[in-house]
This record gives C-alpha cells, sequence and structure tokens, in this order.
C-alpha cells in the first residue's frame, strides 16, 4: 500500500532527526500519539502536536510515560497507527506497557532518544545505555524489534520502517535513537507518496463467526478485527486462548509465550537490517549502531590508511540480534571491536554470539558525547594483533 | 569544497541557529555539498549563550562535531572569549564588531569585523542581523555561492520578512566584498570596516 499523501511533506529539507522521525511517523500513516514530552525527544512530539491536527489526527499529552503508553495502545485498537516518544526516564516508566503490547500484540511503535543515564543522568547528552532495556525492560520472556538510524535522513526513512514491521508482526518496535542523531540536522528528502510503500493492519477477512482473535491458522501472527464492525473481541495481558479469554494453564501459556518468541525468531533474517563494508579478508570487524557507527568510521578509515584489514558491520536492527551473522563472521575473523556509548551492552550480544571463536573487544564510553575516534583505532590496532 | 569546520556564538535571539541552518541550508540543498548542523544545549533563551556548530563536505560527513574550527562568527564578548582560542592556525574570524572586542589575535588568523546589530536596525528590524552576519559571512569565507545562500535565506524565513531579510543579506554580502578589497591587518581588523548609514 502507498502513503497518504495527506501526511507525507514531499521535499528536501533541512530538518533534525527528532523532526525527521516525525515526518516519518505521519508518512507511516500514524494519526495518534500520546506524550510526556521529555529532553532530548521533546521536538518530535512538538512538531506531532502541529501537524497532526492539519492531516486529521490527534495528540495527547498524558499526565506520565505509564498514561502515555497505554493511551497509545487504546489509539491502536481503536484503528489507528499510534506511537510514543520518550528518553530514559520515561523509558523505563512505559516498561509495564510494553510488555502489555508484547502479550496483547499491540502493533504500535515506542521512539526512545536516548540520554546518559542511569535517573536523571544527563537529559541534554547522548547515550546508547537503554539497548538492554529495549530488549529485557519488561518482565517474561518477549521478543521485540529495535532500530537504530545513524542520521536524521534514516530517522524518517526507519521510522516508516517501524511502524511496518509493527504491523508486520504486531509487536511493539523500539526507535531507538540518541541525543546526537535526535538534535543533528541535516539534508532530509522526503520521496512523494507514492514511493512510500507502507503496511496496512492485518484485518481479518474472515466472518463474524469464524474469527478468532488470536487464532493463527498456522501463520504466527494472528489477524486483527476492525472496531466497529461487529466482531467480538477481548483484549488482555492474563495469558490467553485463541479466543482471547484468560486461560491460565500451562500448555496455554507454552503455545502462546513461544509464539510470540517465534514469531520474531523464525523471521530473524528476514527483519534484520545492517551495512556491511570490506568484510571480506578482514582482519577484525568493528560492530556499532546509531551515532556511534558515525564516529567508528572514522577510526576505521585510518585503520584502513594505516594498512590494516578492518571491516565494518552495523547493525540497524539491534533486535532481534543477528546471532547467525555474528557466528558465521566469528569463524572468519581474528576479533570484533565494539564501541558503543555505554559500558558495555550489545557487546555481550556480540561476544555470546561469537562463542570464543573470534575475540571480542568492547570500546565503552560512559555517555555524555561520543567517542575520540582514536580511542576507537587504538583498540582496533591492538585487536588486529 | 574541503571538510571545513565552523562555530557560530552569541547571545539567544541573535539568530545564531538561524544562521547556522541557512549555511547549512545553502551547502546541503542549494549547492549540492553536505553539511551537518549540532547546537549546544543548555539554557538558551533569549539572552543566555548559545553556540551552532557547522561541519561542511564534498563528501558524506562523519564525525558531526566541531574540533577545531576553521572559522569563527563571534556575536557577543562572552562567546568571543569562551571560544575564540579554539580557532585554527589560519583560519577566519568574523565578529559583530560592535559587541566584540577582540583583543589578541594569533598570527595567520584573518579577522573580519562587522555591525551586523547596527546594519540590522538601520533597515528597520533588528531581528534581521542574521542575515547580514550570513552576507558577510557568504562574502569574507568564498565558500559558497552566494546565490545558493540568497536561496537558502529566502527558504528559511517567514513569507512576511523574505524581502527585509534578502535586502540584509545583501548588505552584509556589500561590507564583505568590501572588507576583502581592503586585507585587514590581524591586531586591529575588527576596526578596519568603516560604517556609514545612509
Amino acid at each position: 500500500m502507498k502513503a497518504d499523501p495527506k501526511g507525507v511533506l514531499t521535499g528536501i529539507h533541512f530538518m533534525d532527526g527528532d523532526h525527521a522521525c516525525c515526518e516519518g511517523a505521519l508518512a507511516a500513516g500514524s494519526r495518534f500519539a500520546a506524550g510526556y514530552p521529555i529532553t532530548p525527544s521533546t521536538e518530535v512530539v512538538e512538531r506531532f502536536a502541529s501537524r497532526v491536527p492539519t492531516v486529521g489526527g490527534t495528540f495527547i499529552q498524558m499526565e506520565d510515560e505509564l498514561a502515555a503508553s497505554i493511551a497509545l495502545q487504546g489509539g491502536v485498537w481503536g484503528g489507528a497507527k499510534a506511537f510514543t516518544v520518550t528518553s530514559g526516564p520515561g523509558f523505563s516508566l512505559m516498561m509495564e506497557h510494553i510488555g502489555y503490547a508484547a502479550m496483547t500484540e499491540t502493533p504500535c511503535v515506542f521512539v526512545d532518544v536516548q540520554r546518559g543515564g542511569p535517573s536523571t543522568g544527563l537529559p541534554t547528552l547522548p547515550a546508547q545505555a537503554d539497548m538492554m532495556q529495549a530488549k529485557w525492560g519488561s518482565h517474561g520472556d518477549y521478543e521485540v524489534i529495535a532500530l537504530c538510524p545513524n542520521s536524521p535522513q534514516e530517522c524518517f526513512d526507519l521510522t516508516i520502517k517501524a511502524f511496518n514491521l509493527a504491523e508486520e508482526y504486531r509487536v511493539p518496535v523500539m526507535f531507538m535513537m540518541d541525543e546526537v542523531v535526535g538534535h543533528m540536522t541535516e539534508k532530509v528528502v522526503i520521496p512523494p507518496a507514492d514511493e512510500i510503500e507502507v503496511v496496512p493492519r492485518r484485518h481479518t477477512h474472515k466472518s463474524v463467526e469464524d474469527y478468532l482473535p488470536y487464532g493463527t491458522n498456522g501463520d504466527l501472527v494472528p489477524e486483527m478485527a476492525h472496531a466497529g464492525d461487529g466482531y467480538n473481541f477481548h483484549v488482555t495481558g492474563l495469558t490467553h486462548d485463541e479466543r482471547g479469554y484468560p486461560n491460565m494453564t500451562p500448555p496455554v501459556q507454552d503455545k502462546l509465550v513461544r509464539r510470540l518468541q517465534n514469531k520474531i525468531l523464525n523471521a530473524v533474517d528476514r527483519i534484520s537490517m545492517f551495512e556491511e563494508e570490506e568484510i571480506e579478508g578482514a582482519d577484525v570487524i568493528v560492530v556499532s549502531y546509531g551515532i556511534t557507527s558515525r564516529v567508528a568510521q572514522r577510526a576505521i578509515e585510518v585503520a584502513r590508511k594505516q594498512g590494516l584489514r578492518v571491516g565494518k558491520l552495523r547493525l540497524i536492527t539491534a533486535w532481534p540480534f543477528p546471532e547467525k551473522k555474528i557466528r558465521d563472521l566469528a569463524a572468519k575473523v581474528k576479533a570484533f571491536v565494539v564501541p558503543e556509548l555505554n559500558l558495555g551492552q550489545m557487546v555481550r550480544e556480540v561476544e555470546r554470539a561469537a562463542a570464543g571463536k573470534a575475540k571480542t573487544f568492547a570500546v565503552s564510553h560512559a555517555g555524555g558525547g561520543v567517542h575520540n575516534p582514536d580511542d576507537i583505532l587504538k583498540v582496533i590496532v591492538e585487536a588486529t594483533r | 569544497m574541503q571538510l571545513t569546520e565552523i562555530r557560530i556564538a552569541g547571545f539567544g535571539g541573535q539568530g545564531v541557529i538561524l544562521s547556522a541552518i541557512v549555511l547549512g541550508k545553502a551547502t546541503s540543498i542549494f549547492q549540492g555539498a553536505f553539511a551537518t548542523m549540532t547546537q549546544n544545549f543548555g539554557p538558551e533563551a533569549r539572552g543566555g549563550a548559545c553556540s551552532a556548530q557547522l561541519v561542511l563536505s564534498e563528501s558524506p560527513i562523519l564525525y558531526p562535531y566541531v574540533t577545531k574550527p576553521d572559522i569563527l562568527v563571534v556575536m557577543s564578548q562572552e562567546a568571543y572569549v569562551r571560544f575564540g582560542s579554539d580557532l585554527k592556525d589560519g583560519g577566519i574570524m568574523i565578529v559583530e564588531q560592535d559587541m566584540v572586542r577582540v583583543s589578541e589575535v594569533k598570527p595567520g588568523i584573518r579577522v573580519y569585523g562587522i555591525p551586523a546589530t547596527r546594519i540590522a536596525e538601520d533597515l528597520g528590524k533588528r531581528m534581521v542581523l542574521n542575515s547580514v552576519m550570513v552576507g558577510f559571512f557568504t562574502a569574507v569565507t568564498h565558500l559558497l555561492e552566494p546565490d545558493a545562500v540568497r536561496k537558502a535565506v529566502a527558504d528559511s524565513v517567514p513569507a512576511s520578512f523574505r524581502e527585509l531579510n534578502l535586502k540584509a543579506f545583501e548588505k552584509g554580502l556589500e561590507h564583505g566584498m568590501l572588507a576583502l578589497t581592503d586585507p585587514p591587518n590581524p591586531a586591529e581588523a575588527a576596526l578596519l570596516v568603516e560604517y556609514a548609514p545612509e
């Protein structure tokens, strides 16, 4: 399906990442957001609040992040494509409802413009320290999808992708920006609406009598009913059967929770997006994401000038983690170097997937700025030895 | 265009951020090169310290921050004190000459001054001082095509103030040309551009 031209601000803009994310949401067809503004994400909803009434939608500023993260799910079940926007402290408060979205299979997007933590931390300065929280923050077993843009252009493009993945897999998608990408201004090209692909909601075509809200017919993603069309449906965070009714028995729990995992894990190859460069023949591969991927690129280029064989793997999707990709590369290279604006998060995944076949070096940074490329270079040099 | 790092600094309300947006837009949209702008966040209400960083290049920009600026535009004494010494050897310093008293300047640094605020006031609106500054910048740095910057000015300001901003841009440009024909002595450069109100 093509995007609705009403929401698409076609043209060439000089725009920051926060605003580009907002335009991506509008282009993807989002007409509802609930939020509790917080630096450095405020500009996303500020723009959405002024833009969305002109295209027939609503923004509600809620009383807190708990309310925002559940209001958006009400919007989704009412038929809208919806999202909320926050940063670390608010993201922590939203965890309960991220689990709810995973359990009820509510397609929606959570934008987290990461800043330094823990707690209130560094409101106006960057970090990438919510990466594990994005995956593991809520209780119970569930899978999410997480995307990491590294430019305002990607904030636009990948926000559309985030909404599309949410609809395709009926899963909450974490849009993991960082303060630098959010506040950085660059050229953003917004194509005409008929060049933007959007995934519509998976509405059922079954009769009212035959419809089971969580029936899957072998597929792992159930179809949704259109509110108001006469279908019976029941949405609950309790373990539920195919009718959506609570059924708290081990077999129903096993079937449901495994399906919630498998609908994502079985599709890793289709969901995963990464950018590779000079992987063939590399001794060392630098694995990075978000703003750090750009800083690391500088170090990579200097290392190559020194004659080192350095490859690049940029994670565009951090979750589901491209485990097989890392495992395959681990058999061919000496080491992975993983710079990130935290004290060691995704590096653990790389190390786990490499399973001892290649060494793993972290280049940690507590946040508040970006790496000095020289610090990454030093570790690359060490890793090639 | 080689990789060029620029810092623009002054008070909130002087159009520091808008100046950077105009120059970034001129580069990336109207001149087909690349521009990345970042801004320092803080209590930057009107009157507070404010600074924007701009990296321009012929090829895609990786590292988004300015480390050692090639060009420094300072519109307040505070900004001059804070950032003046960061300027790269052989760099260009552009000052709002009524707001900034330039003291020591490292040899090799070219300093150009313009009373942008007074010029803007004479045009009828103090607010357009940033367009004066942008015009002056365009002339003295030779980094951007004047027409690309002109388009970016027109594209970045409200329609009702477009004409006034373009007029301010041309004034700045003229002053810049004048400053170039009379190469400044670094030590006193900020005082060299004489200003006579019309």
